[in-house]
């Protein structure tokens, strides 16, 4: 720890127009420090996921990448209601988003089967009431 | 096929970025559910939506995607041709609906990706 790069984003809860922006954010920075386009692109989409994620379910959080030589590692938190039964919703096709999410094109039960297909790990810890906080980790190879 | 090959292909009008017209697309998605898209990642793949949210644009810019073909007469608002200037994501417009326009990519040898 200590000689990482590490970017920090506050993400807008109310405001589903802008969710999405930190991830092409961090997009621009990976590209600027030379990183292989596969490794860019799983961290975008897993970022991504999770920051539209926050903004369906829990009015926001806070996303923070820490960037390394040879791994990425994504925290994304939240004040939301939590995840009630984690197993359940790491299953593709589960979703507790309502329809008028569904209309905006998620909310399909592919939000985390999506990050954890993306990345080489992830830590999922949620206490109901009191919020989530995601881990992911992606290697560069 | 070069994405200028698919402007009279479908009938569609170029909205922006007509400068990306010679970019190669090897394949294409169907879906207005943007997690779907998302699980699949191939190299220069159009995307074909009835779905207008800057949502759609940034998607694609997640998954490098060079092309969206919006359907069913639909079209995106200043703010999605703005982003998708920024990130050199060619627009289009057709009035087919998506079964008929996915139907004419496919039948000119433009792959599903699977």
């Amino acid at each position: 720890m200590g000689d990482e790069l590490r970017f920090h984003f506050n993400i807008d809860g109310d405001n589903f127009t802008s969710a999405g922006e930190a991830s092409v954010e961090v997009k621009k920075k990976l590209r600027q420090l030379g990183f292989p386009p596969d490794v860019i692109r799983r961290v975008s989409i897993a970022m991504y996921e999770g920051e539209i994620n926050m903004v369906i379910h829990a009015r926001g959080g806070d996303a923070d990448v820490l960037v390394y030589p040879d791994r990425i590692v994504i925290i994304l938190e939240d004040h939301g209601p939590g995840i009630e039964d984690i197993d359940l919703a790491m299953q593709e096709g589960y979703s507790t988003a309502p329809d008028s999410v569904r209309a905006l094109g998620f909310g399909a039960g592919m939000g985390l089967p999506n990050m954890k297909r993306y990345t080489e790990e992830m830590h999922v810890e949620s206490t109901l009431g009191v919020g989530t906080k995601i881990t992911m980790v992606v290697n560069v190879q | 096929m070069k994405i200028r090959e698919i402007v009279p292909l479908l009938e569609a009008e170029v909205l922006c970025c007509e400068e990306d017209l010679d970019v190669e697309v090897c394949n294409a998605c169907g879906s207005d559910m943007m997690s779907d898209v998302l699980a699949f990642v191939k190299d220069q793949t159009a995307l074909l939506t009835g779905l207008v949210n800057p949502q759609v644009v940034r998607t694609a810019m997640m998954v490098d995607m060079r092309c969206i073909i919006f359907v069913r007469g639909k079209c995106p608002t200043p703010e999605m041709i703005a982003l998708a200037e920024e990130g050199h994501i060619v627009l289009l417009a057709t009035k087919l609906r998506m079964y008929e326009a996915c139907g004419r990519l496919y039948v000119s040898h433009l792959a599903g990706g699977d």
